[in-house]
């Protein structure tokens, strides 16, 4: 048992403890300052919220202390116990759980609130994990697809009914694991374009070229459609011929429409874009069928469907969005200045952070945070208090310390040898960086607002805890890796 | 290891992380370094700026009297942005305001042309100047009308119902107030007239600042930085003026009924005693929200009382221009002392004749001021522009010009009041071009010498002159503030003028203005002047006008060593000894003895009854 444990503390991967500890410490000094009442600095005290937030985290460190201990075998054979426990603990809670601010996530025991998606994600990572690691399974074969989307489709389900969307969202992050694990990366790039063409598309719709007609919204999705099908000709066919003329006929007539239109005579140059995409498509029939390479046509398809998502994203934005998703998107794109109304939230947040200028106010020294603008300033807005507070210089700091956090954690998940610790690491990784892509952004005002917290830094004892367990059951599932080897 | 070809994608997972932490990282430097504008937001949201607003300097006469200070009056402010489901015919009705009104002013609150300041998170000005039973009855009710505020103003409360011109009156400031001056800002007092406005500055104080934290329900949360930023508001100072309250309600008293003005010097100092402008109106009018209609009606009245004739109007001066016109014939050495010219009812030459009255000729310097001759003067003016020792005209008149303005002619004096006018003094090139160059000489501008013509003169510039002859030859520029509390007056008022004539001529002009009052052997025009036991000099004038004629009296008493100097003009008073003789009497009895002897005391009565308003104008 000694051996065992000393081997543990070599194994242990302390790089990655430094970042959780440096970040957690962060993250209370950020409670400090957005709980901060002015006359009342009273950290230590369990009735204030930085209070409580060092006692979460004192147990957070206790508990990251027991899963190191336990053994590694312990969390593979568990797995699915784990995940079938925290459905069923789910289900109760729909039932069971007091209506909060209208979700009900939060089960009540005394004075302790816990809310159990928050280990959710945990037990989901854990079963794909699992499920993953059998030596029959295989990405292509439509039964374990099909399993896969069950066992991460199910807690998004009960989510769902809990009335909290938010944290359904973050299971779409095991995309990214699937990625890493053979899903064809196609899925993916459609995936992130779509994303573009919709943000690009509405954000600039109604924005016009300097004395014309030219959408530049339209413009530039349509050009965006013209590059990506070119990358995909080099990616996928390998022909840099076929690709560097799409890219090169299309640069052509595009510059000198817009320099005629400037200069010469004004016209509507969108017509010229238009022309380009159809020769591109033309183009790529024409050497499919030449070739007897159905890739080409493929490539075809999708210029074909990017233009055709372009024109649907109008009607969808404007007929299939209800009025307040609507609002919501237009807020975070940047297209409505309500400042009263529903932009009230990030607005704040954005004069909270804008306020903190290079170097911040100094610790306690923000007034917005303080004065209590921004919402929800401890959970899920903290970032404003980090940026108010330690300026752009402590920020970008703390946004290089998740950085470096995250590409430890690939580094950590690639050297598994197991397929369950690796894909273990990827679901882990991948949580955090979709927290820290939703969270911040939602914060910086680049991203809709989906109340998540931001892991380590957000007030709360069940998300703290909900990512050490997360963080730690990866770590003593790598520090077993050389035992594994040896033993 | 059949998974192995996917490696690669780590590097792809990788990328994916570092660009979304470099797009933060651009957004987090477009919003915190690039731009200021979220810390100006910042700024407004938390801090509210509250102006402590300094209490006006009040404002006493020569003797300690207190004439002008401040009464609270309250000012409702709105922060727009922490309004929530206002009341609008609650809050109307306990303003006592129509729902017409609110809505005017709101309009004109948001109105960024009338108001560039405007902003939801600062205290707007919305009404003004409630009393304080009005103010009363809205702090009552305040907490129904969340985002409104009341702000304690001061206003301005006169002791006496005169001085009006003098002492000037506040309001709002205008836009251009705001553009010249940024310590203004919307809803601001400006001294608008008077020492009000000349002494500004001074009476005004500093504007301080309390910077509050204000949280994101507008509750205030206390000083920011324990008060660190906070600017205490410096009270303005306290002015005292030269004026005697006692004189000046006297004279208003015998200028009632009347145009005109009387102005008293302390030869001395150059301090004004009395700045009378009739008709004039009660400084109280202009107070409070019912200034407005004040001030309009007072405009529309044909009589001006707006306008302040003792330093805007300019007159003819008539007669009393003799003596700075016979200073300047002993200067130049064009008469001596002795020299005579005969007066055969007038001034008469081929083809020219000015009139005078009857009395003995030939006669001498000191008996023509007395009786006022007018041949004398146009001798003496005609013998001037047209002598060889000049080599023409045009330079003779250039001499006499520049004497005339050590006289403190035809330039404003420098009061320190606004509005003072300037007067005309003509010199050659302004006969030039009504004649022609070289086409004109002594004969032609002759009325000059009588003061008659293009000569103007303000009521102050005469009274000033009369000042100079008392001191034989030097003035102080008048001036109406005596101290400033704490501060100096202006060195302009506190250093002597020469005038170009040597002293010792002004010893005849001073005898010659005393024959005028105890008679000479050559007649006088201003027995009436005569106070038994006040050395009275005095120089009358009758201003030819269409109508009848302004009365003009200019003196200074006593002989030596004189405490006052006066000048009276009475528009339409006929002849000086008339109306202006009078009335100069008396103001000189009043400020040397404290009262009016009871054998004269008639005449204050008969004199303030008297109205020479022309009637064209009275039936307004």
């Amino acid at each position: 048992m000694i051996s065992k444990s000393t081997s543990i503390w070599k194994a242990l991967d302390w790089w990655t403890v430094l970042l959780y500890v440096l970040l957690v410490v962060c993250g209370w000094l950020s409670v400090c300052g957005a709980s901060y009442e002015y006359g009342n600095p009273d950290f230590i005290d369990y009735s204030t919220r930085a209070g409580k937030q060092l006692l979460w985290i004192t147990c957070s460190f206790g508990l990251a202390f027991v899963l190191l201990m336990l053994d590694d075998s312990f969390y593979r054979n568990f797995s699915y116990v784990f995940y079938i426990g925290m459905i069923l603990l789910m289900i109760v809670t729909i039932f069971v759980a007091p209506d909060v601010k209208g979700s009900r996530s939060w089960l009540v025991f005394g004075p302790i609130s816990l809310q159990p998606a928050e280990f959710g994600k945990f037990a989901t990572a854990l079963a794909l994990a699992r499920f993953m690691n059998s030596r029959t399974f295989s990405m292509k074969k439509l039964a374990d697809v099909l399993i896969l989307a069950l066992i991460i489709i199910l807690p998004i389900a009960l989510i769902i009914l809990q009335k909290e969307t938010g944290s359904a969202l973050v299971y779409f992050t095991f995309f990214l694991m699937l990625y890493r694990e053979g899903m064809p990366g196609v899925v993916l790039f459609l995936a992130i374009a779509s994303v573009l063409y919709f943000i690009v598309g509405i954000r600039f719709d109604e924005e016009y070229f300097a004395n014309s007609t030219v959408s530049i919204g339209e413009f530039s999705v349509l050009v965006l459609s013209l590059f990506f099908t070119s990358c995909l000709a080099w990616v996928f066919r390998r022909k840099k011929s076929v690709s560097l003329f799409i890219l090169l006929v299309s640069t052509f007539i595009i510059g000198v429409s817009y320099l005629i239109s400037k200069y010469l005579i004004p016209f509507n140059f969108i017509y010229s874009v238009y022309l380009c995409c159809l020769i591109a498509i033309t183009y790529l029939i024409i050497i499919s069928i030449k070739s007897r390479k159905w890739g080409y046509s493929l490539i075809a398809l999708f210029l074909v469907g990017s233009i055709s998502f372009l024109y649907s994203i109008d009607y969808v934005f404007d007929n299939v969005l209800e009025s307040h998703q609507r609002v919501r998107i237009e807020i975070v794109l940047g297209m409505d200045e309500d400042l009263s109304g529903a932009g009230y939230n990030v607005n704040q947040s954005k004069i909270a952070i804008g306020s903190g200028g290079l170097t911040g106010k100094g610790f306690l020294n923000g007034t917005q945070t303080k004065l209590k603008y921004v919402p929800e300033q401890d959970t899920d807005f903290i970032f404003c208090t980090v940026g108010e507070e330690l300026g752009f210089v402590g920020s970008s700091l703390i946004l290089l310390l998740y950085l470096l956090l995250i590409l430890r954690l690939i580094v950590l998940a690639e050297r598994q040898t197991s397929t369950f610790c690796r894909v273990y690491g990827y679901c882990v990784l991948s949580i955090f960086l979709f927290h820290l892509f939703i969270n911040i952004g939602m914060v910086l005002g680049l991203t809709p607002v989906i109340g998540i917290p931001l892991p380590f830094l957000s007030y709360g004892g069940s998300s703290l805890w909900g990512f050490t367990i997360l963080l730690f059951v990866f770590l003593r599932l790598d520090a077993g890796r050389a035992h594994r080897l040896h033993g | 290891m059949s998974k192995h070809q996917y490696q690669n994608r780590k590097f792809v997972i990788a990328g994916i992380a570092i660009g979304i932490v470099l797009v933060f990282i651009i957004q987090l430097f477009s919003l915190q370094v690039a731009t200021d504008r979220y810390k100006k937001n910042a700024d407004s949201n938390a801090f509210l700026k509250k102006t402590i607003y300094p209490s006006r300097g009040a404002i006493y006469d020569r003797n300690g009297e207190l004439l002008v200070f401040n009464e609270p009056s309250y000012d409702v402010a709105i922060i727009p942005r922490e309004i929530v489901d206002l009341d609008t015919l609650d809050l109307c009705s306990t303003l006592s305001i129509t729902k017409e009104y609110f809505d005017e002013r709101v309009a004109k609150m948001k109105d960024r042309r009338l108001n560039p300041g405007y902003s939801v998170f600062t205290p707007q000005l919305f009404m003004t100047q409630l009393t304080v039973e009005e103010s009363a009855v809205f702090q009552e009710k305040l907490f129904k009308f969340p985002g409104f505020y009341i702000q304690r103003r001061d206003t301005r409360k006169y002791a006496h119902n005169s001085a009006a011109h003098a002492l000037g009156d506040i309001g709002e400031v205008s836009k251009r107030d705001i553009a010249n001056d940024d310590y203004y800002t919307r809803g601001d007092y400006i001294g608008r007239q008077g020492v009000e406005r000349s002494y500004e500055k001074q009476l005004r104080g500093t504007k301080g600042l309390e910077v509050l934290l204000r949280d994101a329900h507008g509750r205030i949360q206390g000083k920011y930085k324990g008060g660190e930023l906070d600017i205490k508001a410096a009270p303005g100072k306290d002015l005292t003026l030269s004026l005697d309250i006692e004189l000046q309600m006297f004279g208003e008293k015998l200028m009632q009924g009347k145009l005109g003005s009387i102005v008293a010097i302390e030869p001395s100092t150059g301090e004004i005693l009395c700045l009378v402008s009739s008709p004039s109106f009660d400084p109280s009018s202009m107070v409070g929200r019912k200034r407005g209609i004040s001030h309009r009606d007072l405009q529309r009245d044909p009589t001006k009382p707006l306008f302040n004739r003792s330093i805007m109007a300019t007159y003819p001066p008539a007669s009393v221009f003799k003596v700075a016109q016979g200073a300047i014939f002993l200067q130049e050495n064009i008469v001596d002392v002795n020299t005579t010219f005969p007066c055969y009812h007038g001034f008469v030459v081929p083809g020219l004749r000015v009139g005078c009255h009857t009395h003995p000729s030939p006669v001498a310097f000191k008996g023509a001021i007395s009786t006022s001759c007018n041949s004398y003067f146009c001798w003496g003016l005609y013998k001037m522009i047209d002598n060889r020792k000049y080599k023409s005209p045009a330079e003779a008149l250039t001499v006499w010009k520049d004497h005339m303005v050590t006289m403190g002619f035809g330039y404003a004096l420098g009061v320190d009041l606004p509005g003072e006018k300037r007067g005309l003094i003509p010199n050659a090139q302004f006969y030039d071009k009504i004649y022609g160059e070289g086409k004109w000489n002594g004969l032609r501008i002759i009325h000059t010498a009588i003061g008659q013509g293009e000569i103007l003169l303000t009521p102050i510039q005469i009274a000033n002159l009369s000042a100079t002859i008392a001191n034989r030859g030097h003035y102080y520029v008048p001036h109406i503030v005596k101290s400033v509390k704490n501060d100096t007056i202006s060195q302009l008022y506190r250093t002597p003028k020469q005038t170009s004539i040597d002293p010792h001529y002004y010893d005849y002009i001073v005898e010659g203005m005393r024959g005028a009052v105890i008679g000479s052997p050559y007649g006088s025009t201003a027995r009436r002047a005569n106070i038994p036991g006040i050395e009275v000099c005095g120089k009358t004038g009758t201003a030819q006008n269409r109508g009848r004629d302004h009365s003009v009296f200019m003196g200074f008493a006593p002989m030596k060593n004189a405490e006052i100097a006066i000048s009276v003009y009475v528009e339409h008073g006929g002849f000086g000894a008339t109306s202006a003789v009078p009335i100069a009497a008396l103001m000189i009895e009043k400020y040397l003895n404290g009262t009016i002897a009871q054998e004269r005391d008639y005449l204050v009565d008969e004199i303030s009854k008297t109205n020479l308003i022309p009637y064209d104008l009275k039936k307004y």
